[in-house]
């Protein structure tokens, strides 16, 4: 017997093991040619059996080589869980199986000694969220009835860009009693309270973002319900820039500047003005971190969009200022508002942190009211790479966080002035209406989502490290890869009739969820419309404890 | 539920009739109080229309308290009309010891002194009198200005009237408007403050109903005005409301109904006038009202308006005859001081509108 080598990587070692029963697979290869990663293989086994062909017995043993589907033993190319090859299995043959004693945490780094990467989500999952320890508790019944969610019509919009406090509008009183405009007021854009969060077609597939595209138009045109998308940082196709859809787009700007060339040359050709500029400072997911495009999904469109040979795609942690970041942000919020002329609405993105109090104070402070919007992104939002230690470790919480700069708007009188953006984590178990809602109770003027919507579209990852290998290059689906084989997987059409029905129902259960409160336009603030049942959530969200 | 009343007429007229347009609707509240709010003074404050009334209910402490900081800052009594009560044994009212009705002069320097100055030293005074008289319950200030009083009490409406004699019409207190509520207590422990209709700078509201926007209006109104304060009553968010678009914005009052209940942001887009009702809505979106309500309203001018929400799920009526128009939760109070009235040209005023009577009594209604 070989000396027993325990060093050498096996199965049991990776967060994934492969069940496969020999006796139900026909061979058929199905399961292997549609794993991505490349994490099981065919193999010839050696098997022994035992034979009789006398009446009586006298056992013989036969030799003989048998094809079989294995689980790679590396920790590159390792199990992801992500149920591909289950799916694709006729015969029920092969399935992932959770490891729960994984040693791939410790293993991966020996080897490699290379930090972890990974994309999708937090894996560390403990208690319950603190949206489900609130209920929406204040309904409305006798004296202010509920009203019809069918029947009442409901104002379920949210404001980009800045607000003017009421005393600074400038409006005047005319010869006829009536009010006019005496002056320029920033431009403010009423759009849907959710908007479609930050990936960058680079981190998508173009089928992808294409089919987020088309939803959001479709939304738009055929159903009237105003959403905007954010195009994340990575550019927008010319053809789109140029077309009448580009008002349906949040075109971001971030560190690494990447697709901006393109766009700045587009403008002369643009008949519709964007629907506003996002710039992001940071990430909820991993806060501190820049942003990550492996090379291998820097294919020849993503080289063309963003101006870049194929190589790792790196954007600073920071946005590189002359002096101070307040300064460059300053100045970039300057230069886009002038660059659309000041009609169009600019926003800022940050990681939610212990500090983005005093952040989201200075802003509300600025003298020039420019800032149109604060997009505060919490520690469970998602995102297509990152480093494994920051995606767990490191970020902060959003419903505290959020409820804290609403609150501190409101200690200056200035609630509104800066619209409120929440994400991070909402929409987490299925339901956004439902996170959506309670957000804007407490402060939020509206949310961001955009795992949710790849969830939509049929990512299979999950919080409890399933697949999350978006950073690849090799998504199953064909969501966050430029693999041309990877990314026929997906339907953009089906993609896009997910998004639209998940809004058409999120829409209706919006309502009914305004419709007991008695309300017809969106609670913002309302947070005597929840109550928490649990004691320390109540007092930190200043919301009634009820139990 | 509150009911609410108000009678505007070319007459001084008194009390009683607010009485008697209340009493009628008593099944629709709990009898747990009754306030009003007298604007254009007859009788004996009718030589004193520039000089500001002290209307109060306080313990000898609290009398003499507030009467020495007024004494202090300047002012001068100049009348004090003490109304006769009438404490039989057996009437359901929570009385304190002393109603005052004092008319002061201003103090000297302020005398021929700028409006804005006097007016913002009148709220002032009201605001120190109530903060020093409020740590033992001393005294409830409710109003101090010009041409209004103000009397709340609680108690049983019926036995309110019959304590203050005010069943008996006399010439010596009355007014040309008269706003009045009987009270349903419902969320609030019974406070004096807490009872509409509410008096700021010469604007008056009261209203039936709820506000479900309630916490947001408080939120933002504390940092609008320093006259912003009590929040006892969500009907108070009206009054501020009122006071911060007509007298602070100086917006007309159509305006007001743009605030309080703006229209859908459909409808604003179909509009000539989107631009402002779109930066109304946006800038204002704290003070909008959502819940079933109506308002109605005194300006300074003593002109009134009477308004209701969107949904129109708490109306209230309007009737009129040549010298009086009356503005009623329910038809039958006006059926009681107005019987001989023509009922066709009665107003159900439409979830879209203001309503506004003017000082001629001319009714002028503006579609939102
Ligand atoms: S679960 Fe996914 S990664 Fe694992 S073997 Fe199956 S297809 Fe491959
Ligand atoms: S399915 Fe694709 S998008 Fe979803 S976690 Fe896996 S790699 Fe990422």
């Amino acid at each position: 017997m070989e000396t027993m080598r325990v060093q050498d990587v096996t199965p049991n070692d990776l967060p994934w093991k492969i069940r496969y029963d020999a006796s139900r697979c026909t061979l058929c290869g199905s399961c292997v040619s549609a794993c991505s990663f490349r994490a099981i293989e065919a193999k010839v086994e050696r098997r022994r059996m035992v034979f009789s062909e006398s009446e009586l017995p006298e056992p013989k043993a036969r030799f003989s080589a048998v094809p079989v589907i294995r689980q790679v033993k590396s920790v590159k190319n390792y199990c992801r869980g992500c149920g591909i090859c289950e799916k694709v299995c006729p015969n029920d043959a092969i399935r992932p199986e959770r490891n729960p004693d994984t040693r791939h945490p410790i293993v991966t780094r020996c080897l490699g000694g290379d930090s972890i990467k990974r994309g999708g989500r937090k894996n560390l999952e403990s208690t319950v969220r603190t949206l489900d320890k609130i209920r929406v508790g204040r309904i409305s019944q006798m004296t202010d009835p509920s009203l019809d969610a069918q029947r009442h019509t409901f104002d379920l919009l949210a404001p980009f860009g800045r607000i003017l406090p009421p005393q600074k509008l400038p409006l005047g009183v005319g010869p006829e009693g009536l009010l006019r405009t005496e002056g320029s007021t920033p431009p403010v854009r009423w759009i849907y309270p959710v908007v479609i969060g930050d990936m960058s077609i680079g981190a998508l597939s173009w089928r992808m973002w294409e089919a987020v595209a088309m939803a959001t138009a479709y939304l738009n045109e055929e159903c009237g319900l105003p959403v905007r998308m954010c195009s994340g940082e990575g550019g927008v196709p010319v053809r789109l820039l140029k077309s009448r859809y580009l008002k349906y787009m949040i075109l971001q700007i971030a560190s690494g500047h990447f697709g901006w060339n393109r766009i700045a040359k587009a403008m002369p050709h643009m008949i519709e003005d964007p629907a506003g500029v996002l710039i992001k400072i940071g990430q909820g997911a991993k806060p501190g971190d820049g942003g990550l495009l492996m090379a291998q999904k820097v294919a020849e469109h993503i080289q063309a969009i963003r101006g870049v040979p194929k190589a790792d795609l790196l954007s600073p942690p920071n946005h590189q200022g002359l002096y101070s970041i307040e300064e460059s942000v300053q100045k970039m919020f300057l230069s886009f508002n002038a660059a659309f002329k000041f009609r169009v609405p600019v926003a800022i993105k940050v990681a939610a942190s212990s500090t983005s109090v005093s952040v989201f104070n200075n802003l509300v402070r600025d003298p020039y009211n420019i800032v149109g919007g604060f997009f505060l992104d919490g520690i469970d939002g998602g995102t297509g790479a990152a480093h494994e230690v920051s995606l767990d470790h490191t970020g902060h919480p959003i419903v505290s966080k959020l409820r804290d700069c609403y609150l501190a708007a409101v200690a200056q009188g200035r609630q509104g002035q800066i619209p409120l953006w929440a994400a991070g984590g909402l929409g987490k178990t299925g339901d956004l209406a439902a996170d959506a809602f309670k957000m804007i109770a407490l402060g939020a003027n509206g949310v961001f989502s955009g795992k949710l919507i790849l969830q939509m579209a049929g990512c299979v990852g999950n919080d409890q490290g399933r697949c999350n290998a978006c950073n690849t290059g090799l998504c199953p689906v064909g969501i966050t890869t430029q693999e041309p084989p990877l990314v026929h997987r997906l339907d953009p059409e089906r993609v896009a009739q997910n998004i639209v029905n998940y809004f058409l129902a999120m829409d209706t259960e919006l309502k009914k969820l305004m419709a007991p409160i008695g309300n017809s336009s969106l609670p913002v603030g309302r947070s005597d419309a929840l109550v928490a049942t649990d004691r320390a959530v109540a007092d930190k969200l200043q919301i009634q404890y009820v139990c | 539920m509150c009911r609410i009343g108000a009678i505007k007429s070319l007459d001084f007229v008194h009390p009683s009739m607010a009485l008697q347009l209340m009493q009628s609707q008593q099944k629709g509240h709990d009898n747990s109080g009754f306030a009003m709010v007298m604007h254009d003074l007859g009788g004996i404050f009718e030589n004193y229309k520039k000089l500001p009334t002290l209307s109060m209910a306080a313990t000898d402490e609290g009398v003499r308290l507030a009467e020495d900081i007024l004494h202090e800052a300047g002012f001068q009594r100049v009348l004090q009309w003490v109304p006769e009560t009438n404490p039989q044994p057996g009437l359901d009212i929570n009385a304190m010891p002393n109603y005052v009705f004092e008319t002061f002069d201003y103090p000297k320097h302020l005398r021929n002194g700028e409006k804005k100055e006097q007016e913002d030293l009148l709220l002032d005074m009201r605001l120190k009198l109530r903060e020093a008289l409020e740590p033992n319950e001393e005294g409830f200030v409710y109003s101090f200005w010009p041409d209004v009083v103000t009397l709340k009490e609680i108690g049983d409406p019926r036995d309110i009237g019959t304590y203050f004699n005010l069943w008996q019409p006399d010439d010596k207190f009355t007014a040309r408007v008269i706003t009045a509520q009987c009270r349903q207590n419902t969320n609030y422990d019974i406070v004096r403050y807490a009872a509409h209709p509410f008096h700021l700078q010469g604007y008056t509201a009261l209203a039936n109903g709820e506000n479900t926007f309630y916490l947001k209006n408080v939120e933002f109104q504390r940092k609008l005005h320093r006259g912003y304060i009590g929040f006892e009553s969500d009907s108070q968010c009206f009054l501020y409301t009122l006071h911060y678009v007509h007298h602070e914005l100086g917006w007309p009052l159509r305006y007001y109904k743009h605030v309080v209940t703006p229209l859908p942001f459909e409808e604003i887009e179909q509009r000539e006038d989107r631009e402002q009702l779109k930066a109304i809505r946006q800038s204002l979106a704290h003070l909008e009202i959502n819940g079933p309500n109506t308002i109605i309203g005194v300006l300074p001018d003593h002109s009134m308006f009477t308004c209701c929400d969107a949904k129109k799920l708490r109306p209230v009526v309007i009737g009129r005859d040549e010298k009086t128009v009356v503005i009623s939760s329910e038809v039958c109070g006006i059926n009681e001081v107005l019987p001989e009235r023509d009922w066709e040209t009665d107003i159900y005023p439409n979830e879209r509108e203001i309503v506004a009577i003017g000082n001629d009594l001319e009714v002028q209604r503006w579609k939102q």
